[in-house]
């Protein structure tokens, strides 16, 4: 048994009778980051969702193993309270219930399931407000409805901010960085190189290579029609940028 | 909820403290409705002649009605003929004799609702002498208000002892004619709330059935009035949100509030009766008629109401806004779950200069649920300037339940504007997965959601009710998802 967070073997998965994953393999060792990259439908959103536990999809084969545990017989929340956090690309909103119930209950949630005890809400707000201090966002923010009329750079950096509070094992970004202007994309890389531990595995699912500026990857894959084609260090990325993702279609097929 | 206030929780508590009367009456009139038994019935409640004429008459407005079929529910006719108009509560030789003798479902939910046990032995039926200890609360609030000259007393208290003041408004709101179940109402009504607030009094506390002596609100045809003289105001709260078994199946029950010359009423009602079990046995029919009078100038009335028992809900509170610059509002969640059928609304009769209506109705419909929006916006030909704005949202749980939105808008003046909004939607897979994905439990994230729905009106309630009925409604839709 390798060092391995999480081990993705064989997956292959889709929605209704559509396929869309064709057998992933893929390990990610604590302490990494990775980025997945890929061309649009190539099936990046699918796989983040798939390990986060959104249901809509069928496994057809394969396995994922997290810390050890079968991760596809886990309840969202059960991966949740396991460490696993996936910032989405379209976060939902949530009209009438403000967004600091939300984080406070989530963080509970996870503590509970950690054995630690729940924070009150004058320490919540105490360690609430120091991310927000991070993420150059003001306190008014809290009391907002969850993503309720947010800008999407607002969206965004809520999903950041959740990230740093939970302060997961596994983190899962999907496309975070998409509509980001650049001043919003260096707080978003910021907050992330902050949460770089050698127990922390983070995986940033991107289509540009832009974010990966601010964000140095230990590894780069690329999918490509629901398979990896090719993986590599940070320099595979800069391939990408200049010859685009179309002479590792034509390797693919 | 996953997480709560440990203050909130504890002043919940508190508030089950106080518990209510029970009437043990020895008799009971035979089944049927007639001239007679309608004698017999303000014979025993002890009513001048003039009260027993007004009933008589109102029987005879009701024997002319058809009984109504617009709402959009649907239940078996009910025999008018086969109730008891006059009866005691529930005999005691039927009741069960302990809490072991309780569906211990109903059990389960009053432990859910933070219920005391030495309540639920009463709310349950127990035939047990059920001591409270509210009788020093009652006396204590009796007179802070006897300080401040509020008449706070059961109806037929009021029409021994305050006969004017019953005669000149009793009926002025909703009159005996008005409709098929307020003309029977009116004609057998037992027991109900009386309010008078006299000229520039703030009732020093909020009213509560709970605190209510000798009247227990769980009458089948009970009767409420509360009137605001000039410059008054005055918040009631009805209900609880126990559930309570009741017997009786039908309940018709009317109340009148009269604002006068910059009064001010605010109604609350949370109503968690019996809705029937899972296959849509059982369970009351409640047909109410709840109207208010903004008679004076700068007067205001408030409604706002959270409907989650019953079998069948037929009521629709609404504001007359006779005085120039009056406000009514009406502010709704109303629940239909299994097999429940709710029809309801407001309407907002704009008859003076300047009026402002305000609706806001939030209807959940789950499991075979329907659930039907009927208002009425009406702008007569002299409210100039008359402004109403309403917003109707429907929530989905589920693909076999149904909601419904009639909104009817008259208007006869031209300065008059009314705006009106409306959304149906379904509770989000999205929303719930990613609720779920922060680490909330699917019940949680469902609870979350809804309560999210129904924050504008929650608001409206007075803090300790406004928990409750959060906790209320997570209790009734337990279980409707997945």
């Amino acid at each position: 048994m390798t060092d391995t967070l999480l081990s993705i073997k064989n997956l292959h998965a889709g929605v209704e009778d559509k396929p869309i994953l064709r057998g992933i393999d893929l390990d990610i060792p604590p302490g990494e980051v990775h980025a997945i990259m890929g061309p649009n439908g190539s099936g990046k959103s699918t796989l983040s969702h798939i390990l986060a536990g959104k249901p809509g999809y069928t496994v057809s084969e394969g396995s994922v193993e997290y810390r050890g545990k079968d991760l596809l017989g886990l309840e969202p929340e059960e991966r949740a309270r396991e460490g696993l956090f996936l910032a989405l690309q379209y976060p939902v909103e949530i009209p009438g219930v403000n967004n600091v119930y939300l984080l406070k209950a989530g963080l509970n949630a996870l503590r509970t399931h950690r054995g630690e005890p729940e924070l009150d809400a004058y320490e919540f707000l105490k360690l609430a407000r120091e991310k927000l201090k991070l993420l150059d966002l003001d306190d008014s923010f809290l009391n907002r409805g969850v993503n309720e009329g947010f800008s999407g750079g607002e969206k965004k950096r809520n999903e950041i901010l959740q990230m740093l509070l939970f302060e997961p094992t596994l983190a899962l970004l999907d496309e975070t960085d998409s509509g980001l202007d650049i001043d919003a994309l260096k707080i978003v890389a910021d907050g992330v190189n902050r949460l770089r531990h050698p127990d922390r595995s983070i995986v940033l699912v991107t289509h540009y290579q832009r974010l990966l500026d601010y964000i140095e990857p230990d590894k780069v894959h690329v999918l490509i029609n629901g398979r990896i084609v090719k993986s590599g260090d940070a320099e595979l990325a800069r391939t990408l940028e200049s010859r685009g993702y179309d002479w590792l279609r034509a390797e693919a097929a | 909820m996953a997480t709560r206030e440990p203050e909130v929780s504890d002043f919940l508590d508190q508030r089950y403290q106080h518990g209510f009367y029970t009437d043990i009456e020895a008799d009971t009139v035979p089944p049927g409705l007639n001239e007679d038994v309608i004698r017999l019935i303000s014979q025993r409640k002890e009513e001048p002649e003039w009260m027993c004429e007004w009933r008589l008459e109102s029987y005879r407005r009701w024997l002319e009605k058809p009984e109504p079929d617009w709402a959009h529910v649907h239940y078996p006719r009910v025999d008018y003929q086969a109730i008891s108009y006059y009866s005691a509560p529930k005999s005691k030789k039927d009741a069960p004799k302990s809490l072991d003798e309780v569906d211990p479902k109903l059990l389960e939910t009053y432990e859910k609702l933070g219920i005391p046990l030495h309540e639920r032995a009463a709310l349950a039926g127990v035939a047990v002498d059920a001591v409270f200890d509210s009788v020093s609360v009652a006396t204590t609030f009796k007179e802070k208000l006897a300080e401040a000259g509020v008449i706070f007393c059961p109806i037929s208290e009021a029409i021994r002892e305050h006969p004017e003041l019953v005669r000149k408004y009793l009926g002025s709101v909703v009159p005996q004619g008005d409709n098929f179940f307020a003309s029977l109402n009116s004609a057998v009504f037992t027991d109900g709330s009386f309010v008078y607030v006299p000229k520039g009094v703030k009732c020093p506390m909020e009213l509560s059935t709970y605190f209510r002596i000798n009247a227990a609100n769980t009458g089948q045809f009970e009767r409420t009035l509360i009137i605001a003289d000039e410059g008054a105001s005055v918040s009631y709260l009805e209900g609880c949100t126990a559930p309570m078994r009741d017997e009786n199946q039908l309940h018709a029950a009317v109340v009148e509030l009269v604002a006068l010359d910059d009064a001010k009423i605010k109604y609350s009602t949370v109503q968690n009766w019996y809705p029937g079990d899972e296959n849509g046995k059982g369970g009351i029919y409640n047909f109410v008629t709840k109207r208010g009078d903004c008679r004076g100038r700068n007067s205001h009335i408030s409604w706002t109401q959270v409907e989650t028992g019953s079998a069948i809900t037929w009521k629709y509170p609404s504001c007359i806004l006779r005085g120039d610059n009056s406000v009514g509002e009406f502010y709704s969640v109303a629940v239909a779950n299994n097999y429940q059928q709710a029809d309801t609304g407001t309407k907002m009769i704009h008859v003076g200069k300047n009026t402002r209506s305000t609706i806001i109705s939030k209807g959940i419909s789950a499991g075979h649920g329907q659930n039907a929006y009927r208002g009425l916006v009406k702008v007569t030909g002299g409210a100039a300037n008359a402004h109403n704005y309403t917003q109707c949202d429907s929530l989905l749980m589920g693909d076999q339940c149904g909601a419904h939105t009639f909104p009817y808008i008259e208007t006869a003046n031209h300065t008059a504007r009314v705006e009106h909004e409306a959304s149906t939607s379904r509770i989000g897979e999205d929303q719930l997965f990613y609720l779920r994905s922060r680490g909330l439990s699917e019940e949680d994230a469902v609870n979350l959601v809804v309560n999210g729905f129904c924050k504008t009106v929650f608001q409206q309630l007075p803090m300790e009710f406004a928990v409750e009925a959060g906790r209320l409604l997570s209790v009734t839709l337990e279980g409707a998802i997945g």
